[in-house]
Formats: C-alpha cells, structure tokens, sequence
C-alpha cells in the first residue's frame, strides 16, 4: 500500500515533467492519447472477467471490458489519426512527402 | 511467472512514459502515440498470464466488441466533432474504473460464506482477503471518481455537440442540491466502508452492496450536476478536468487491484490532465473553483442585454469583401486569429485556401492561436491541422504578441473575449486580467462576425468599435470564400 503511493507520487512528477514541455499545437492529441493511456484499466477489466468465477463479478467486469477496449481501441486510433495530420511547412514536391 | 508480470508492467509504463515524452514535438508525436499503444498491448498480454483463465470466451467477446466500436467511432467521426469524441471515450474510461472496482466489491460479496451459490465458485477463485477499511475506502474512491467522470463527460459530450444547450444550466437551489448530493455520496461511501472487516465474517455484505449502488448512483448524479452549470467557454478547463478524473480514476483501480501499471499510468494521465487544466485557467485568468462554480460561460448567440448587439453610442465600421481583399494583397504581414466561430463555421479549410492565396503573392501569413480558442485545449490547432496548415505557421500568444505592431492586418475570426482589450485596460471587466492576444497594436483588424453580439461572458467588446477595425459581418465560411475569390481576381 505505502510502496504503491511511492510509486504513484513519483510517476506523478515524471507525468507533470513530461506534460509541462508539450506544446500547445498537440494538446488534443496530448488529451486524447493519455486518455487512451487512462484505458489501462483494460488490465482490471480482463482479470474481473476472465479469471473469476463469481457470476456477478464476471458480468460487471465483461461491461468493464467492453469501455475499456472502446477507450484505449478508439482513443488510440483517433489520436493517430489526428496526429498525422499535423504537418511541417512542406517541402517543394509536397506529393512526395508522405511520412508514416 | 509472476515476477515476469511485474516485469512486463513496468515495460508498459516504460513505454506510456517514452511515447509520452514524444508527443513534446508534432514530428515524433505520431511514433510516441504508437509506442504507448505497444505498451497497452504488452500490459494487456502479461495480464492473461496472470492466472489461470476461467472463461476465455467472454474475455474475447468483450475486447472484439469493444474494439470494433472503438474503432468504427475513431474512423468515422469528423474531424469538427472532435472534442465530443473525446468527451465520450474519456467517459469510456471512467466508466470501466468504476465497473472494475464494482466487479471487485461483487467477488468480495460472492466469496463471503453464506452467499449461498456463490459461495462454492469462490473457493476455486484464487485466495481472497477479506475487503478491510482501506479496501473499501479505495474502492470507494474508484467508484466515485469513475461515476463522476462518466456522468460528467457524458453531459460535456452533450454540450460540446450541442445536443445540450451551451449556456450554463442553473435552477434555484443547485448548488445546495449539489452539495447534498455530495454529503449523500460520501455517507454511502461510508457506509460502503462500514459494511468491511478484517474477516468475512466481521463484513457486512449488506452494507457493502447497498453502499456500493447508492454511491454509484450518487456518483453519477454529481457528475451530470457539477457539469451542467459550466457555460461552453469554458469547457476546454471541464474537458481538461474530467481527462485528469479519468487518469485518477484508473490509479484508485490500480491501488485497489494491487496493480503497478495502473498506478503508474493513472498518475501519469491525471498529472497530464491537471496541467492542462491550470494552463487553461491561466489563460482564462480565473480559478478553478471560479470556473467550477459556473454561470459564468454561456453561448455568444445568448440573448445577452443588447438585441442585434450593437451599442447605441458607438458605431462599428462594416467593410466589403473586396476592400478586404485589397487590404490583405497589399500587407507585408497578415495574422490570423481563430476563434470558437470558425470551428462552428467549419471554416478551416476556407481560411487555408485564402492564406495559400496570399502567401503566393508573398504575404507572410502567421496564425495566433489563443490556449482557450474554442472548446477544448488546443482545438484550433487540430482544425487547423485538418485543413492542411503547416504547424509551423501557428503561434501560441506569447510569441506572436511582440509581433502585432509589425503586422499590417489581424485577421479575426470567430473570436471574441481572446482579443477583447478590455482585459488589458479596464478594470472593471469581468474578463480584466486575462491575457489575451494584441490584435488591436496591429496596423488594421478585420473582424470576419455574424453580428455585433458580445461573446461568452456577455461584455462588450470595444476591438470592434476601435478606429483600426472593421468588421466584415456574414458566415465565416462564406466570407473567406468571397474573399478569397475576391483576392484571386486582384
């Protein structure tokens, strides 16, 4: 319990670190791609649903499953689609500037 | 086996943590975001190897059920509808906190002797501590938290996509009502934690299902209240607020299941979500607990005190598309301000073709991006994105604002209070304070509005009435069209 607050203060302060140097330009796709991340709870979902035998349990975790796959499946692809959509003032043949 | 996990877990965070420090450039955000999703993909696989696995059949069902929809909701919504959509999938999350730490009390309950068939199945699962005080007060935590996110990002969603209405919702007696549902709240909360006990046979399994279902429901009445009051200004702080709900949501789980990743990547995502949420109060100049409150946002179409707008004693100057178009083909420097009414407008793709316009006779064009412009942290920047504008081009406020008194035209569009001076000189606006960008140092200002209506927070806006501005009144998307035609012909 106490080590679990360790480990959670700091990777607080690493979050604020890392989040205080991005840029405006990428704050929605910041929102969207740590919401992806908030999806973690996939883990709990999986384990509530598949590994336990209590009836009641499983179904509320089968609902569990079913937002979670939705927020980390759905928030990790609308992020990506946002994403490569910013672009870099383009270079002379802007065709040809594809990245992936 | 289980030290693999553990090892896997942190791989996980590794992996949030680098993709996430890769979003600090638009260059690498792409990778960065892809290199998270590897790190949801290992978490979720060392999780089957947890134990032994019961019913694999639902497992599947439940993540191809859930991935399709996320995907198709990904794939098919516009680009416009964005902030909506972020307002669901953070609900989505929400949601599952709570329902995980409902799934957790549920096999408390089944494990407890004398439940009858549940008992039987509860032996096979593996060994099961009692639910102490501290169990359930998490699991409280998770409950709470998730509701209210849910709730609450479901009433954002509704106002974002204007299926509510914008304008902040109050009735007499709402906040005393808020504040009961809270105190409700927390006594089913209580009596949740009540209901544990260090043994099966201390806990009260009444007291723990009841408590859960009223803090639940509670939970979710709280959201939809501490919501609906806050006015459509303001919801890039609510969208923000609730992103950091989620992220908390996920760590109360994660303390509760004893499990690493969760903690680390809620902690990560809810720090995420609280510095998105002081920037944008800091560019609102206000407090949270002053946004919280409410009331204070609505619509800019509100009624507001003055009918068409215009104040008797000051006369704005209208101008024509073609005096507009002259003005830009002639200036050195043209800066562009978008606001909320160029994403209603759905005028991006109109302001790109004009700009590629102007930037081919060598006018240099330059977009000034305000923290609040529209309706969640940096929706202009992805409507801009959209239509093709090279990130380059966009500033934030602090750097483009030396640069408005070299600048020969401020393209305003759609935005109001961002630009609206009073916040610079007149202390009693209720808007003093906020930085806001200087267009009005700018050489002409050019405001492109439906009308002379004041924006969010019902002031005036003296930039429209200054000797340097003229407004050019029609649909945004309209006008940049004309004007962009209008500039071809020059």
């Amino acid at each position: 319990m106490l080590s679990n607050l360790v480990i959670f203060v700091l990777a607080a302060f690493i979050g604020f670190e890392i989040i205080s140097k991005v840029p405006q330009t990428l704050h929605t796709p910041l929102m969207s791609g740590t919401n992806a991340i908030s999806g973690i709870t996939i883990v709990g979902a999986l384990v509530a649903t598949g590994m336990v035998a209590a009836p009641w349990a499983k179904w509320i975790g089968f609902a569990a499953l079913v937002v979670a796959a939705i927020n980390v499946v759905g928030g990790f692809l609308v992020t990506d689609r946002m994403l490569q959509m910013f672009k870099p003032k383009q270079r002379p043949a802007p065709d040809a500037t594809e990245t992936s | 086996m289980q030290n693999a996990i553990l090892l896997a877990y942190l791989a996980a965070a590794v992996l949030f943590i680098l993709g996430m420090k890769r979003l600090q450039s638009p260059a690498t955000a792409r990778a960065g975001n892809r290199q998270a999703a590897l790190g949801m993909l290992v978490a979720v696989v060392a999780t089957l190897l947890i134990q032994e696995i019961l019913s694999p059949v639902e497992m599947i069902a439940g993540c191809a059920v859930g991935a399709t929809i996320g995907l198709l909701l990904a794939r098919r919504v516009a680009m416009t509808s964005m902030p909506e959509l972020v307002a669901v999938f953070n609900g989505f999350g929400g949601l599952a906190s709570a329902l995980v730490a409902g799934g957790e009390i549920a096999r408390y309950l089944a494990a407890a002797p004398g439940a009858g068939a549940f008992a039987r199945v509860a032996q096979t699962s593996a060994a099961l501590a009692p639910l102490d005080a501290s169990a359930a007060a998490i699991g409280a935590l998770c409950i709470l938290i998730g509701a209210v996110t849910f709730s609450g990002s479901f009433v954002a969603f509704g106002k974002l996509g204007g299926r509510l209405s914008g304008n902040p919702v109050s009735f007499p007696g709402m906040r005393v009502l808020t504040a009961l549902i809270l105190l409700g709240a927390l006594a089913a909360g209580g009596y949740l934690i009540y209901g544990a006990g260090a043994s099966f046979a201390a806990m009260d399994m009444q007291a723990i299902l009841w408590g859960s279902l009223a803090l639940g429901g509670f939970a979710l009445a709280l959201g939809v209240l501490l919501v609906i009051p806050i006015g459509g200004a303001d919801m890039p702080v609510v969208v923000a607020l609730l992103n950091a709900y989620s992220g908390l949501a996920a760590a109360a789980t994660g303390f509760m299941l004893d499990n690493t990743a969760l903690i680390v990547s809620g902690a990560l995502v809810g720090a995420s979500g609280l510095i998105l949420t002081s920037i944008m109060c800091e560019a609102m100049n206000r407090s949270l607990l002053n946004v919280l409150l409410g009331g204070f946002g609505g619509e800019s179409d509100g009624g507001g005190p003055a009918v068409e707008g215009a104040r008797e004693d000051l006369t704005a100057q209208e101008t024509s598309v073609e005096d507009v178009a002259i003005q830009l083909t002639y200036a050195e420097q043209v800066v562009i301000v978008p606001g909320y009414g160029m994403a209603v407008a759905q005028a991006q793709h109109q302001v790109r073709e004009l700009a590629d316009m102007l930037q081919a006779r060598g006018v240099t064009v330059k977009y000034a991006i305000h923290p609040v412009a529209g309706r969640m942290p940096g929706h202009m920047n992805v409507l801009l994105a959209e239509a093709d504008v090279p990130y380059d081009q966009l500033y934030e406020m602090d750097d483009i604002n030396s640069e408005f008194a070299m600048t020969d035209v401020s393209l305003v569009i759609g935005a109001n209070d961002v630009v609206n001076p009073a916040a610079r000189t007149d202390k009693a606006s209720p808007v003093y304070g906020m930085p806001i960008l200087d267009v009005d140092r700018s050489g002409a200002v050019v405001a492109l509005k439906r009308s002379l209506r004041p924006g969010y927070s019902g002031i005036e806006n003296m930039l429209f009435y200054h000797e340097n501005t003229r407004m050019l009144f029609g649909d945004a998307k309209d006008s940049l069209a004309n004007l962009a035609a209008a500039v071809k012909n020059l």
